[in-house]
């Protein structure tokens, strides 16, 4: 980052339906109020959304993708953790 | 100026015909229209990706209210004319926008090929949506059920425009030398224009008596108030009033909303009536 570039952040947003921030892309602003306006302008004006976070780019840490395998692979073969090995009782509808 | 009479006396008992409440729509609605016109401009000349984004979404929710305010304008003249007929095919004398509003992108002084001012943008939708958003909450009581459902909705989105221009006002205005030099100018040269905001003829008393309209003097002292906070904070000072006065809302324009105009409707001048 050059000195006259703004910082990056992250948007997340939350529509209508959801309960959840979904990450939605990212924009350059100079502090998290201008981030948040331009937010509003850049990602919600087809109605997205009804809640914004911005969060600063070097505030989040992110998982290594070349120690993929490593640290998600082991995972793929365990079938067992999924609960779907259980007689259910027929009160439970919906699991 | 005899055609515009300021500040007649006010009729006692007022009698609203169509045709004045017709005229006082238009009046609302113009100058959401030429702004929208001007700010429509920067599509793709912003600063900034996100501002440039930031200026167009302002531009549509002005073109927005002024179709709501012409397409009711159309409804209560009952001659047939809609928010196309109003908007392309009217010439500029009967236009009723502020003349701060189609004036250049570059300002009132710049030649005509001059680079549009970013700080013009800013100071000119400051001052403005600042002057909207008391309109709006005052015409949220019209007598006129249909005005009064456009000014609810519009207020939101002035109020916004509001904050994002006094936003960028304060970070001009309270930033480097050069860009509070270029905020100041901007406002020296746009401050005289505000003068027209307030002048109330005798059409606005009428239709504030009969509790449609708004008399746009009784908004004078709380945007004066509205405005001096931010540009305080902004470190800028109102520039001291002059004896000038604009009339595009009385449809005395400047040379500039011609040039609006042609390229604005040049498409229904030279295909009238198409659609697509």
């Amino acid at each position: 980052m050059t000195a006259t570039e703004w910082p990056l952040f992250e948007v997340f947003i939350r529509s209508k339906q959801g309960l959840d921030h979904k990450h939605c892309g990212s924009l350059h602003a100079v502090d998290a109020g201008m981030a948040l306006r331009m937010a509003r302008d850049v990602y919600t004006r087809r109605q997205e959304g009804v809640s914004i976070w911005v969060v600063p780019s070097n505030a989040i840490t992110a998982s290594d993708p070349d120690s993929k395998d490593e640290m998600f692979d082991p995972a793929a073969d365990k079938i067992y953790r999924h609960p779907t090995f259980y007689k259910l009782p027929d009160e439970v509808d919906h699991m | 100026m005899a055609e515009c009479s300021v500040n007649l006396p006010c009729p006692k008992e007022p009698m609203i015909q169509t045709i004045h409440h017709v005229e006082y729509l238009l009046r609302l609605a113009d100058s959401p229209l030429v702004l929208g016109q001007r700010l429509a401009e920067w599509c793709g000349q912003g600063p900034v990706l996100e501002e440039d984004l930031a200026l167009t979404n302002v531009a549509l929710d002005l073109i927005g209210q002024a179709r709501l305010l012409l397409s009711h304008a159309g409804r209560v003249e009952g001659a047939g004319r809609d928010e196309d007929a109003f908007a392309f095919r009217r010439d500029s004398g009967e236009f009723r926008n502020f003349t701060m509003l189609e004036l250049p992108n570059a300002g009132p002084d710049a030649g005509g090929a001059a680079d549009a001012d970013y700080a013009v943008a800013i100071v000119r939708n400051f001052l403005f949506s600042i002057y909207q958003v008391l309109q709006w909450q005052a015409l949220a009581n019209s007598a006129d059920a249909e005005l009064a459902a456009i000014a609810m909705k519009s207020v939101k989105e002035s109020r916004y425009h509001a904050h994002h221009a006094a936003e960028w006002l304060i970070r001009l205005g309270d930033g480097t030398e050069d860009s509070h030099a270029r905020t100041e100018r901007a406002l020296a040269g746009l401050w005289p224009y505000t003068a027209e905001f307030f002048a109330a003829d005798a059409l606005d008393c009428a239709l504030a008596k009969a509790r449609i309209g708004v008399d746009p003097s009784s908004l004078e002292a709380s945007w004066r108030a509205n405005v001096e906070e931010v540009l305080a904070e902004a470190t800028l000072a109102a520039p001291a009033a002059t004896r000038f006065r604009s009339t595009g809302r009385f449809g005395i324009h400047s040379e500039h909303l011609g040039f609006v105009l042609a390229e604005m409707q040049y498409l229904q001048r030279a295909y009238p009536g198409g659609q697509w």
